[in-house]
């Protein structure tokens, strides 16, 4: 247990050193927010017929997505273990009396929660800064920042299983692109990062309810902005407890038998 | 017993054949072909405790996927690998903690982070406890000159520096086995000197066993006293290196300069070449010494100058490579 902390936390340190690399990611994903919401401030202003979302909701719906992009975009590969597999590298992890996929999945979310750390506070203080209607409400029961709290303890590990597997399967492909990125896509659109579920055609939102991915952003967020019961919060939960079960045995099914006929590229 | 069992391993790769340009690349996306190459057919050989073998052989020959096979990396299709009476890809987890490797091509060493940080990990994987890691640590500093370069990045290390990270890194967790694939690899003399000696004294110092395969024959000569030649996925020789010499290695060339005259014919006399004043003379010191050899020509001319030139390790290589046809 102890190696795969130590794991997350030298993914930390890599990334805390890369100081540009997180400023001119607060700048980006403030410059999205802001645009993101000019555009619903916009059509907000336009349509008058009913909506799914009042307008403070997609806005802080919007900030809090903004703010922990770094951490649950689904569009996400690491680098390093795509290059191990690649190269070769990956000869030296499977030296390591140590189990690969966890190995993995404690650099994956080490990694990713290296970068939120950098860049959530300041895009979050800015964003409550801002004038109204484009300002982030922070006025939140005590009991539902625990639940969102939660939920996002949930979504952070199901995000790490989901790319893990992504990692997996490369393992079998040699290669990222393909079968990974045609993944990649439906799980980003799936997941309401693109445009918020409530937003989708009936039959797209019946979809996405059975699948992972809106459970790793949309859910969270919208239990934050309290776009959602508490009969579905309390489902929702349940529903990625199940998912990352699934996951989970997925990937570590798909990682054991990936190293029986494991090939180790070049020399 | 022998430490190391290697018993009649085979190991065949499935590669596509891809055909040329853009049409041959359709064709084989819809009906792909495939090859088998056998990278190792049938390879027997044990090693004791202690050993520094040699495990040299052309490009291609079989040498690396033995050394992945060996950790643990790869599983044989057939055969059987103990070592230490662990079976490397059954009991992979308790096998790995014995053994360390540095793949001369390939790095363990995280890329944008100071080494020190990577030993630490390394630590907390082998779950070392700290003083014992302390000391190791301080042992490798001082043998491999580390101290400056600790601190630095690794990607702003030199290569020569780099190598020597890599294997204090294969070294943290004091393993009683150590494959080296290729470790002096693009080093430059100075380093690969320094490497060579680092390998001999934990050798001694620590009765590590080293299994190591090179292009560098200078590595071989300087390191092993045992080599195993393999080549197409099968071994040729298996046995020391002054074996192998007298075998092979029975030919010198004595170049002398000279204003006489001379016409001596013997039949040690392999190859005879005259170019301005030198006579260039291939001997066969089987059947005559030198020492004979060059009092019988002082004995007819005088000699200005005389240069013999000494065995060479890279020939009798080629030599047996052509010998085998590989």
């Amino acid at each position: 247990m102890k190696s795969y902390i130590s794991y997350f936390k030298l993914k930390f340190i890599t990334g805390l050193s890369y100081r540009a690399q997180a400023i001119a990611g607060i700048m980006t994903q403030f410059f999205f927010g802001f645009v993101y919401i000019s555009v619903y401030v916009a059509f907000y202003e336009s349509n008058h017929s009913s909506l799914p979302m009042e307008l403070d909701e997609i806005v802080g719906y919007l900030w809090m997505s903004q703010s922990l992009f770094s951490l649950i975009y689904l569009w996400y590969k690491d680098s390093e273990i795509i290059n191990m597999i690649k190269t070769g590298n990956i000869a030296y992890e499977l030296l390591r009396p140590q189990n690969l996929y966890f190995m993995w999945c404690s650099k994956i979310l080490g990694e990713r929660l290296s970068r939120v750390t950098l860049r959530f506070l300041p895009v979050i203080i800015i964003a409550v800064l801002l004038p109204k209607p484009y300002n982030l409400d922070i006025s939140i029961t005590a009991f539902r920042l625990l639940l969102f709290i939660v939920s996002m303890i949930f979504s952070s590990i199901l995000m790490t299983v989901l790319v893990c597997l992504y990692h997996v399967i490369c393992l079998f492909t040699l290669d990222e692109r393909g079968v990974v990125n045609i993944f990649m896509v439906i799980a980003d659109i799936l997941s309401g990062l693109v445009i918020p579920v409530p937003f989708f055609p009936k039959f797209m939102q019946n979809i996405s309810n059975i699948l992972p991915f809106r459970y790793i952003s949309d859910f969270p967020f919208r239990l934050y902005v309290g776009n959602i019961d508490f009969n579905e919060i309390f489902i929702s939960l349940g529903m990625q407890i199940i998912w990352i079960l699934i996951l989970f045995i997925l990937g570590k099914t798909l990682t054991n038998k990936a190293l029986k006929r494991v090939v180790v590229q070049g020399g | 017993m022998s430490f190391i069992m290697v018993k009649h391993i085979r190991k065949t790769f499935k590669v596509p054949i891809k055909t040329e340009g853009i049409i041959g690349s359709l064709k084989s996306f819809f009906n792909r072909k495939y090859r088998y190459i056998k990278a190792i057919d049938d390879i027997s050989f044990s090693i004791k405790k202690g050993e520094i073998v040699g495990y040299i052989g052309p490009n291609g020959a079989g040498k690396s996927t033995t050394i992945k096979i060996l950790s643990g990396i790869l599983n044989p299709d057939s055969g059987s690998v103990k070592i230490n009476n662990l079976i490397p890809n059954v009991d992979r987890k308790k096998y790995v903690k014995n053994i360390g490797a540095v793949f001369g091509q390939k790095s363990q060493l995280w890329w944008d982070i100071p080494a020190i940080d990577s030993f630490n990990l390394l630590k907390d994987i082998y779950k070392i406890d700290d003083n014992e890691y302390k000391k190791t640590l301080n042992e490798l500093i001082d043998l491999l000159n580390l101290k400056d370069i600790l601190n630095i990045p690794v990607r702003l290390l030199s290569l020569g520096n780099r190598m020597k990270c890599e294997i204090a890194a294969s070294l943290i967790h004091k393993p009683q086995v150590l494959f080296l694939d290729e470790p002096t690899i693009g080093l430059d003399a100075v380093s690969k000197k320094m490497v060579r000696d680092f390998i001999k004294k934990i050798n001694r110092q620590n009765n590590v066993t080293v299994i190591l395969t090179t292009h560098d024959m200078k590595d071989i000569e300087s390191l092993c006293k045992r080599i195993i030649l393999i080549g197409k996925g099968k071994i040729l020789y298996d046995g020391s290196i002054s074996k192998l010499k007298k075998k092979y290695d029975y030919l010198r060339k004595i170049t002398i300069e000279t204003k006489d005259k001379i016409d001596i014919k013997r039949n040690y006399i392999v190859k005879e070449k005259k170019f301005d004043n030198k006579i260039e003379f291939t001997i066969d010191i089987r059947q005559i010494e030198i020492n004979e050899f060059i009092k019988l020509l002082s004995s007819k001319i005088s000699i200005i100058d005389i240069d013999i030139e000494s065995s060479n390790i890279d020939d009798l290589i080629i030599k047996l490579y052509e010998e085998f046809e590989i």
